[in-house]
This record gives C-alpha cells, structure tokens and sequence, in this order.
C-alpha cells in the first residue's frame, strides 16, 4: 500500500502539502490578537503596547518566509474552506484559506513592510498622545490585509477590503485635531467607498452568472467558458472598479495624495505598499477570469496608462515632499495595473513586490527628513545630505531603483513591465497594449526627472529652513538601511531566464520568456538611457539652474497652472458631485424625511385620532346610544300613540269586543 | 190551516217587534225609546204564547213591561233626562253600526247553517204548563233558583246602598227638608 | 214553521241591542239596549225550547231566570246611573271617560 503511494506520487508529481502551509490561516490572527490585547492593556504596558505589535507581526514575518520557502520547495498550494452558512441550494458563505505563490509573496511583503513600520514608529511616533492607539490600529489593519489576501472567495475579501478601508480611516485621521487631517480621511473613505459600490456589485453580479463566491471556481468556469459574454465583462470591470478605488487609478485617484496627512509611517504601510496594492491584488487574483472578460483588460490597460500618465506630471510640480511621493505611488500603481492590463501578470506582481521594498524606503526616509526639519515641504530644505548622511544615502538608493537604474531592484521590475507591453503589442496586436507601452516609456523618463527634482531640492544646495536638522535615531534608521539592502536584493530574483520569480508566479499559459536580444538587451538599455537623460536633464535644471525657465510668464503657462491645480478634477469633483449631493441631495433628504416621513407617522396619528373621534362621535354616541336611545324613544313613541286606545270611553271597548266576538266566531266557524 | 196562521202571525210580530227594536236605538227622545221597548217587548210576549210558553208569556208581561220598563222610566226621571228631541247618539255610530251588522251576518248565518231543518211543532202541541215547569224548577234546577233569590236580594241591598246620599248629606237633610 | 226563523228574529233583535249599546249615549238608554238584547236571547231559548218539544222545558226555566236576573240588573243598574248623575250631573256615557291617559 505504501509502496503504490509512493509510486503514484512518483508518477504523477503530486506534491505533498507543506506542514506550516496548513496553517497559515493562523497568521492573521496573530495581530488581529495584538490588536484586541494592545486596545485593552496597550496603555498600562511599560512600552505602551507596542512590542505587542511588533511580536505579532514579527512573528507573522518568520512563519511567512517559512511558509514560502516550503511552497518554493514544491509544496503544494493549500486551499480550505469551512462553511459559514448556507442557504438552501444555492447561496453559500464561506470561510476559506488560499495560500498559493500569490499569496505567499504578498503575505511577505505585508508582513516585512509592517515590520519596519512599527519598528520605525516607536521613535517617529514616540511623543504622541494616542500611541497606543495607533499601534492598535496598525495590527488591525495588518490583520485585515492579511485576511484580504489569504481569502479564497470574494465575499471574505471583502470583510478584508473593508477592514483595510476602516483602519486607512482611522489612521489617516490620526491627528484629527487639525480639521483638514479629518476632512483628508474622509475623503479617502468615500472615495474608496464608491469604488467598493463596484466591487459589491461586481461580486453580485458573478455570483448571478456562476453561483458561487469562491475564488478558483469563477476563474475556473470563467475559463472554460460556463459564464462569459456580457454578464462576464460586466462583472469584470465591476470587480476592477473597486481596484480603481482602492489603488488609487484615474479617476479615483484623488484620496491618496490627501491621505499624506496622516503620519509618514502610515503613509509607507498602507500607502505605499499594502493597502493600494489590494486592487492590483484583487485583479492578479482574478487575473483568468479578467482573461476572458472580453474587453476588459483592455479597460484595466487603458485606464492605468492614464492614470501613469497624469501622475507622472503631477509629481513634477509638488512643492511637498511626500506628496511628490504620493503622486509617485499612484504612477507606479498605474505601472502594475497596465502591466496586468497587457497580460504581463509575473511582470505586475513582481514591480508590486519590488515597489513595495522601494517606495517604503523613500516614504520612511522621507520621514526621517521631515522629523529632522520639521516641515514637510521641500522648500524649507536642501543641502541636508550633510545633516543627514545616512538617510541622503538610502533615499539616494530608493530614488535610484525607483528610476530604474541597473542594478537596483526597480530595474528589473520595470523593464519586465515594458518588455510585456511591447511583446504583448507585437504579438497580440492589442492597442491598448501600444498605448501602454508608449506611456510607460514616457512615465520612466519622468518619474527619473521628478526623483531627480525631489533629490535635488531636499539635499543638495543650501538649507532653507530654519534651526539644525538632526539625522535620526537608530529605530528609524535602521529599518531604512534594512529596506535599502531589499532594494539592491530582490532584483536579483526576478532575473530573465534564471531568476526563480517567474517560476513562482506566473498565469496559467504564461510562458518563461527565453532569451532573446530584442527584449532582454536592447529595450532595458533604451530604459536606462531615458531614465539617464531624465537624471541629467534634472540636475541641469534644478540643482546647477543651468536653463533658467520662468514657466509662468512662458506661453505654457496655462499647461503649469493646468497641471499644479491637479487638473482641477479635484475641483469638478467637489462641485459637481460633493457639493450637489451635500446640498440638493442632502437637503432634500431631509424635506423628505420632515416632511414626508414625518408627515406620514404625524398624519397617520392625526388619522387615528380623526378616526377615533369619528367612531366616538358617530358610532359610539350616534349609532349606537342612538340605538339605545332610539329604542327607548320608539317604545315611549308607540306607548305615546297606543295610549289612545285607553279612551276610557267604555262604548268603545263594547264595540271592539263585540266586533272581536263576531270576528272570531266567523274564524272559528269557517276553520272548524 | 193553524200552520199559516202561526207563520202569518209570527210574520206580523216579527215585523212589528223589528221595527219596534230599531226605534228604541234610533229615537231621539228618551220617553219615545222607552215605550217602544214597551212595543218590542210585548210583542215578544206575544211570541211566546205562540210558541206555546204562556207562563213565561205572563211572566215577561209582569216582570219586563210592568217593572223593568217603569224602572228606566223613573230612572230618566230621576236623571233629568230631557224630555224632547235631543242627539242622543255618540261618534262611533258608523263603527256600532258595522259591528252590530258583522254580528247579525255571522250569527243568522251560523245558526241557520246549524239549524236548518228542524221545526217548531205547534200545531199539535200541549205545550208547557205551569205545572211542567214548576216541575222543572224545583227538581232539577232547584239550586239556581236559589241562586237567583239571593241574586235578587243582593241587587235589592245593593241598590239600596248606592243609591243613598252620603252621611253628611242625610245630616244637612233635615235642615233642607224643613 | 222553521225554528230558524226565530233564531234569525232572536239574533236580528241581539243585532240591535248590540247597535243601541255602541251608539246610545244615554246610560240609561243603554241600559234599555241591554234589556233588548236579553230578550233577544229568550226568544232563542224558548224558540229551542218549543223545538224540542217534551225536552224543551229547561229552555224556558232558563228563560225564566234571565228575567229575573234582568230585572235584578236594571234595578242595582240604574241606582249606579243615579249615583253618577248625583256625583256629575250627567248622564253622558261620553263624559264618564275619567279612566283614561
């Protein structure tokens, strides 16, 4: 029997499941646990709570990477569920576990990122006033992250998608003291909100078609084509509007730069590489049934070069360091989201998964600038790479694989990205794909230019501020170097040909793309090259003045005005949506509500009054004492005329008793 | 021979006692109405001696005629009716007038349905004696005959009682009286 | 002769006493209405008396205390109507309706 096993195993290549990977659906539960304990006893702990935190997500981190080197081992992918409630034949709700490479990846970086977050805090955060709470919302928030991606039905990641919105909230508004901090949140809230309408609907709308929520039956009927056609592609981009929401893609990209009111930390955990990555996550999950979604990819492709685009421009004119940061998060998104978009699935994931290290490094580093100089804007720095040696030295090393530049993890990411649009517009011949390719081109000379402009203003030439700016202390800068080291590092995996990341993560169908010239060596190089420009062209213009342009008195002065108002879509969307829901809508609601509603409860009780007076004064005293007293007056009234009979005049009474006699013999004589 | 005489004799009473009864009710004078009484009850005398019944003849001359009759007249003395013509019918005459018909239609009509055929025999009859129906009374009906005594011993007392003044009266008599 | 011949006489005489009682409006008169109707009922009597021939005695025995008992009537009769005359000052069987609503 034993032997057979083996022999089947054998031939077969079943893998064995993994002894950690069965487990995994405890991992979440770890901060979820941190949570509860840091919101009841954070304050009377000696740290305030936060080595709670950092256990729990310090141990999530250790069992995620083992987890995944038993997956990379040839493990098997684990997939449960356990049912939570059902509802005669059709409608089922489940609880369930995926842990695939996708997930494996995802819960590493989460974990990784989160890690350093809450190292980098305790020395960031350390005077606040509400610093337990904010380490309490930090593990929720990373226990809903995890929830999000190790669900394996829509339905689950939505309680994950919530709970990464609610805990954005939270910690966006932060200092709510400030009304613009509560105000930024909000915006952030509804914003997303609108987007998660989409994804609620799309969510109905496939489990109409296929019946289920279940994340590996829909992508395996998508395939097979059981749903398809319209009610697929209408599901599809459903689904994708809810990632539109949360990653921040035109035109719902508008939250995330207000969303830097929050403090830096948050900003790098949730706004730079978890929480606006659970779209681009959402769409690789759904990646086969996206496939065969008719246009929709098509869509997804469009709307991210777009969104590259647009961001791209708008990082050139920040005056705020982290918001050029920010605007930087939303362009690379739309880099992920059009790579999916084109069909280069290990390409998004793996530019998700180097981002991630990346852009956390420059958000923390820009942190670290800022609780030097006190000030967020780029203007009240400069010259600070003497102040600050080793945060000049790892932001220098974030801005560069941002850029993409050999041998920095943003190179390898990015060049997949461009490679896949390219092969995917030649072979494919899809236009979206030609569109794509041409603005991710175009987004790499910038985002070097913008990189350049942020380097240059914030370290180089001569301070502005005012007082001393201080490096920071070792919690903070260590997570930065740590963060620097992934950044040269990862790279290195997602290597054409040999790298191991393509076989890890790849779509059904995807091929490893062998070596070829075209692809392998001579796009990267015109990458570089742009990106090389871009670095020159920066320096030239803003640290060595070269080419004064006054842009404002140029005859492009509208373009600038155009593109610093952010292209007044925050504008339109005030007055055209916020205000006229606000007032008309909100107004009106509330008529309504006054008077309709409460028309209706008052009308309905001045009703039943009415028609209680009515019984009583109609019913009970006229019919019925009507009744009574109509009696009482028929009896008195019949007495009053029987009354008459009684004449006294006794010849009468003769006559009528004779006549009766007479009558009654007749009757009587007649009968008988 | 004696049967059409009887017929035509009751014919005659008939007629005359009719005719009699129907002036006592209609006359408008009090005296008139009472001796047409007179008339109807002679004439029913009359009758009985034709039926052969000359004690009961006699006794109705005696009693009804000379008691009775002289009674309602001292009775309209004593009551001042007025002597003369005066309305002395009521407002239900139309009403009596009906009824008493209704009452003839549905008697004359039932006796004659019960009785028809049979006959009075006179013709050869003895009829009653005195001595019969002395007989009778003091056999057989002894006990109603007494009755009737104390009937008319009571009707005399009573009589008496009523129609005496008051106490009050009888003392301020004398003074009224002289 | 018919004996209904002096039934239908004996109930055309009733008739009368009948239409005199509910007409008159003199007690008095009234009082001889009854009188008539009384005797309407002897002549029924011994008209069924003669009929039946040696039978027929109880008929007119009966005849008999009907007068007397009439005669009895008018008299405790008519001191009523002098009581009433004394106590209204008329005898208008009209006016005696004191027994009344």
């Amino acid at each position: 029997m034993h032997e057979l096993l083996l022999a089947a195993e054998e031939a077969h290549h079943v893998a064995k499941d993994g002894f950690l990977t069965n487990y995994m659906w405890l991992v979440p539960l770890l901060p979820a646990l941190a949570f509860v304990v840091i919101l009841f006893f954070g304050k009377r702990l000696p740290d305030k709570g936060h080595s709670v935190g950092i256990a729990a997500v310090g141990i999530g981190f250790v069992l995620s990477i083992i987890s995944f080197i038993e997956l990379a081992a040839g493990n098997a992918a684990v997939e449960k569920s356990w049912t939570w409630f059902q509802f005669g034949n059709g409608f089922k709700l489940e609880f369930g576990m995926n842990y695939d490479f996708l997930a494996g990846i995802m819960f590493v970086v989460v974990t990784a990122i989160s890690l350093m977050v809450h190292i980098y805090s305790t020395s960031y955060m350390h005077d606040d006033r509400r610093y337990t709470w904010f380490y309490a919302a930090l593990s929720l928030f990373t226990a809903s992250m995890l929830f999000l991606v190790i669900a394996n039905n829509l339905m689950q990641m939505m309680v994950g998608w919530e709970g990464v919105g609610v805990c954005s909230y939270f910690l966006i508004g932060h200092f709510w003291e400030e009304t613009e901090n509560s105000s930024a949140a909000i915006k952030a809230f509804i914003t997303t909100r609108i987007g998660d309408v989409g994804f609620l609907f799309g969510i109905f709308v496939l489990f109409v078609a296929a019946g289920t929520f279940n994340i590996g039956e829909l992508n395996h009927l998508a395939e097979v084509g059981e749903i398809g056609g319209t009610i697929l592609t209408v599901g599809a981009l459903l689904l994708f509007m809810g990632a539109v929401g949360k990653s921040a893609q035109f035109p719902l990209h508008v939250w995330l730069p207000d969303a830097m009111a929050g403090p830096t930390p948050v900003s790098a955990l949730i706004h730079a590489a978890t929480m606006v990555v659970a779209g681009i996550y959402l769409v690789g999950r759904m990646f086969p049934l996206f496939e065969h979604a008719g246009a929709a990819l098509d869509v997804v492709a469009i709307i991210a070069a777009i969104t590259m685009l647009i961001a791209a421009l708008l990082a050139l004119v920040q005056d705020d360091i982290k918001k050029v940061l920010a605007y930087s998060t939303i362009s690379q998104l739309g880099y992920m989201m059009a790579a999916l978009g084109v069909g280069a699935y290990t390409a998004a994931i793996f530019h998700l998964f180097t981002h991630a290290m990346f852009k956390a490094l420059l958000f923390l580093g820009a942190g670290s600038v800022i609780h030097g100089v006190h000030s967020n804007n780029m203007s009240d720095m400069g010259g600070l790479r003497k102040y600050m040696p080793h945060t000049f030295r790892t932001f220098l090393i974030g801005s560069l694989a941002l850029a993409g530049i050999f041998p920095f993890a943003g190179f390898f990411s990015k060049d997949e990205i461009i490679g896949g649009a390219l092969r995917a517009a030649n072979d494919a011949t899809q236009i979206s794909a030609w569109i794509v390719f041409i603005s991710a081109m175009l987004v790499a000379f910038l985002t070097a230019l913008y990189m350049t402009r942020a380097m240059v203003k914030t370290f180089y030439g001569d301070y502005r501020g005012h007082g001393t700016p201080h490096e920071s202390d070792g919690a903070m800068v260590t997570p930065l170097w740590i963060l620097a080291i992934a950044s040269v590092t990862v790279g290195f995996l997602g290597l054409p040909v040999i790298g191991p990341f393509a076989d890890w993560i790849h779509a059904p169908g995807e091929e490893h793309h062998g070596f070829s010239t075209g692809y392998n060596i001579i796009l990267p190089a015109i990458s570089v090259g742009l990106a090389g420009v871009a670095i020159w062209l920066g320096i030239q213009l803003f640290h060595k003045q070269r080419w004064k342009v006054d842009i404002l008195s140029s005859p492009f002065a509208w373009a600038y005005r155009f593109v610093e108002n952010k292209y007044y879509l925050d504008d339109l969307y005030l007055n055209g949506v916020v205000h006229p829901t606000q007032y008309p809508l909100a107004a009106a609601a509330y008529w309504s509500n006054m008077h309709i509603l409460d028309g209706i409860v008052n009308g309905t009780a001045t009703l039943t009054v009415g028609g209680s007076k009515l019984v009583y004064d109609k019913i009970d005293q006229g019919l019925i004492d009507g009744a009574v007293n109509g009696s009482a007056g028929l009896t008195g009234l019949t007495g009053g005329i029987l009354k008459y009979i009684q004449s006294g005049n006794v010849q009468r009474y003769a006559a009528v008793l004779f006549g009766a006699v007479a009558l009654f013999v007749a009757v009587f004589a007649l009968a008988g | 021979m004696a049967e059409t005489w009887q017929e035509i004799l009751f014919w005659v009473l008939a007629v005359v006692m009719g005719v009699s009864a129907l002036r006592v009710v209609t006359t408008q004078n009090v005296v008139h109405a009472a001796l047409y009484l007179v008339g109807t009850l002679m004439g029913a005398a009359a009758l009985y001696v034709l039926l052969l019944a000359e004690l009961l003849a006699w006794a109705q001359v005696l009693i009804y005629v000379g008691a009775v009759v002289v009674l309602m007249l001292f009775g309209l003395m004593l009551t001042r009716a007025p002597i003369g013509k005066r309305s002395y019918d009521n407002n239900q005459r139309l009403l009596a007038a009906i009824v008493a018909g209704g009452l003839f239609a549905v008697m004359s009509w039932i006796l004659i349905d019960a009785f028809d055929g049979q006959k009075v025999h006179l013709a050869d009859a003895e009829g009653t004696t005195a001595e019969s129906i002395g007989d009778a009374i003091f056999s057989s009906y002894v006990l109603p005959f007494e009755a009737v005594s104390v009937l008319l011993l009571a009707a005399l007392v009573g009589a008496v009682l009523i129609s005496r003044k008051d106490e009050a009266s009888l003392v301020d008599d004398p003074e009224e009286g002289a | 002769m018919p004996v209904s011949y002096f039934l239908v006489l004996s109930a055309f005489l009733f008739s009368v006493g009948v239409y005199g009682v509910l007409a008159r409006r003199n007690a008095v008169l009234v009082l001889l209405s009854i009188e008539l109707m009384l005797n309407a009922v002897n002549i029924n009597l011994v008209a069924f008396s003669a009929a039946m021939g040696e039978a027929g005695v109880p008929g007119q025995v009966f005849a008999l205390f009907i007068i007397a008992v009439a005669a009895a009537e008018v008299g405790v009769g008519l001191a009523v109507v002098i009581l009433i005359y004394r106590n209204m000052r008329t005898v208008d069987v009209g006016e005696m309706s004191l027994m009344k609503w």
